[in-house]
């Protein structure tokens, strides 16, 4: 079953007086239950594919059709919604937000989907419990480590029942030992729960986790494979 | 939408994260809205003093003073020459229909003795009248009689400053008192007044009938000759015809043609004193206004700090974006900062405002009245102010590109 579809998307950055096209021309589709990852040098519009996808910038031409909907020409209200309802975002630097506990952080889609308090608390709790976090709800994101954070944003990411999770280099800031763990907790969501996950990286190592790898070059796909 | 509750409790630890930044941007409004409250107080404290003594004063009051002399061309001043008399007063009571009471005032200063105690004090001898003039009650005994007049007998109204001075705690009704070595009876005491309009003390006062004043107090070489006549009007509307008809009145019965001046004034106390308290109204609104400055200033200072908390945050609203937060989300939850910055800062203000106005009134002694309306008004007013500077960068925070805001370091 199609989850995303993209047709032709163009999106063009106004540089000045310099129109840059970031990408040009994508079309792809992906599966629901599929674990992608994304791949290619910097510049190649891998990030500006990945900011469409999660509904955070409108193509300048083409359509991105996502769960059945058309949302190109959504409204930035109406793309706000998209990502509380059912995209997850996980990115390098982790982006939780100081001074608000793990659980509060967790529990941040849900306050603007308009979930009750006593439902928050718990959904929250069940999610850190997911990635492992139990125990930690009440640490602030600098007493985590790296890899506990990100374990943090996953959560975030998750306990809004998102069918995608987006993320963007999530193991850029990570140790070896931290990015085994978080690709293997990605792997088991994407096993278990059959959530959809897209993964920006430049790292193969990250990429042998997923199933199918998507290069990106000078904003166009140059390849599209199965991976090993 | 997100519920408000959620929203206030994220702004007040954001707020809580930086207290001293906090508190000092709340100073802007505290400053302003305590300044609004302390200067009303104190602007509507005079003008309720003024309106209190120009009560204490008696209502519709007209005061007639003699003319001035002009020995070889120097001019001596309203009250020199003695043109006013007992037959103007009863003129004036028969002939002028807009006025309701007339008191003629022989006075002077003299010295008064109680047993080993003495006093000095304004003697003033008047008609019956005087005490409904001035709005004057006796609370013990009795007024003047007209037979008192009559007869120029030797009795006497006490105000409470003479009797505090000469009785202490005895009461003085019956007992005899000597006026420059003249024995009178106490026959009434008067209620207790207070300072007038120019700070004198009302109380320390003694009446005696008018005639016993001219015959044995102050013996005057013009007989039936009065200092003042005091005139009460009917009604604060007939203040100018009863004017008018005294005015033309004296000039008949003084025999002055129409190219002379007027050997007597006519002036109308009441005026003088609701003037006085316009301008006081007048005073209270002008630092009232300049106190809004300040919390105008204070608003100022609030939009600059959020401006900067926005700057500060944007990362945080990209994520609070990237999760979905809507425009409107953002915009509240800036807003609501905003508005508890300046409210706190308002309800710190009006304890401040209070207590300085009460801290001002026992230092300098003035009088100050706190109103419900200056509160409310200033409280209000801050709320205003928040919304106003605080919706600018709540306007900007929420039209942030959620990508870029994401990227901001």
């Amino acid at each position: 079953m199609t989850l995303i579809r993209t047709e032709e998307i163009i999106k063009v950055y106004r540089l000045g007086e310099i129109d840059l096209k970031a990408l040009n021309g994508v079309t792809t589709s992906i599966d629901k239950g599929e674990f992608v990852s994304i791949m290619g040098p910097s510049g190649s519009g891998k990030s500006t594919f990945m900011n469409i996808l999660g509904c955070l910038d409108r193509p300048t031409e083409g359509r991105y059709i996502l769960d059945g909907i058309d949302v190109s020409a959504f409204s930035r209200d109406e793309l706000a919604r998209i990502r509380n309802e059912k995209i997850g975002f996980v990115f390098q630097g982790f982006n939780l937000l100081r001074r608000t506990t793990a659980l509060e952080n967790v529990e941040l889609p849900m306050v603007y989907s308009g979930v009750s308090q006593k439902e928050r608390r718990e959904r929250a709790r069940e999610a850190l419990n997911k990635v492992g976090l139990s125990g930690r709800e009440d640490h602030y994101p600098n007493q985590l480590s790296g890899g506990q954070q990100q374990r943090v944003a996953i959560a975030r990411a998750l306990v809004n029942n998102a069918s995608i999770i987006l993320a963007d280099e999530p193991t850029g800031n990570l140790d070896t030992k931290s990015s085994k763990e978080i690709m293997e907790i990605f792997t088991r969501l994407n096993e278990d729960s059959g959530i959809t996950l897209i993964v920006v990286t430049h790292e193969p190592d990250i990429a042998r986790y997923s199933r199918r790898i998507i290069r990106f070059l000078d904003g166009m796909i140059i390849s599209d494979e199965k991976a090993q | 939408m997100i519920d408000l509750t959620t929203t206030i409790r994220i702004s007040i630890r954001s707020l809580k994260a930086n207290k001293m930044r906090s508190f000092l941007t709340m100073l802007g409004i505290i400053i302003g809205v305590g300044a609004v409250i302390a200067m009303l107080a104190i602007g509507s404290g005079a003008r309720s003093r003024i309106a209190a003594q120009i009560s204490s004063m008696g209502s519709n009051l007209l005061m007639i003073l003699p003319g001035a002399t002009t020995a070889g061309g120097v001019r001596m001043g309203i009250g020199t020459q003695p043109t006013l008399s007992m037959a103007d007063a009863e003129a004036i009571r028969k002939e002028c229909p807009s006025v309701q009471y007339v008191a003629p005032v022989v006075n002077g200063v003299a010295q008064v003795v109680y047993g080993n105690l003495n006093w000095s004090t304004g003697v003033i001898g008047t008609s019956p009248e005087m005490v409904f003039v001035r709005d004057w009650e006796i609370t013990a005994g009795r007024n003047f009689s007209d037979d008192d007049i009559r007869g120029a007998t030797k009795v006497c109204i006490l105000g409470q400053t003479v009797i505090e001075n000469l009785f202490g705690d005895i009461n003085p009704l019956g007992h005899v008192i000597r006026i420059k070595n003249v024995p009178f009876t106490v026959i009434g005491i008067l209620q207790r007044k207070g300072q007038s309009p120019t700070g004198q003390d009302q109380d320390d006062v003694i009446y005696i009938p008018v005639t016993t004043a001219q015959k044995k107090i102050f013996g005057t070489t013009f007989p039936g000759m009065v200092r003042i006549i005091m005139i009460k009007a009917r009604s604060p509307e007939v203040m100018d015809s009863a004017e008018r008809e005294i005015t033309d009145l004296l000039r008949q019965r003084h025999r002055i043609g129409p190219r002379q001046d007027n050997d007597f004034t006519v002036r109308n106390l009441t005026q003088i004193m609701q003037v006085q308290e316009q301008s006081t109204s007048v005073m209270t609104i002008l630092l009232g206004a300049i106190a809004s400055v300040s919390l105008i200033v204070g608003g100022i200072g609030i939009m600059n700090i959020m401006l900067v908390s926005v700057t500060e945050r944007t990362r945080e609203i990209g994520i609070r974006m990237a999760v979905g937060a809507k425009t409107w989300d953002i915009r509240l939850q800036f807003i609501i900062e905003a508005l508890i910055l300046s409210l706190s800062g308002g309800l710190i203000g009006i304890i401040t405002g209070i207590v300085s106005s009460r801290v001002i009134s026992s230092l300098a002694g003035w009088p100050v009245m706190i109103s419900i309306f200056a509160v409310m008004l200033s409280f209000s007013f801050s709320g205003i102010v928040g919304i106003f500077f605080g919706y600018y960068p709540a306007h900007k925070a929420s039209l942030l590109d959620p990508i870029e805001a994401l990227r901001y370091e």
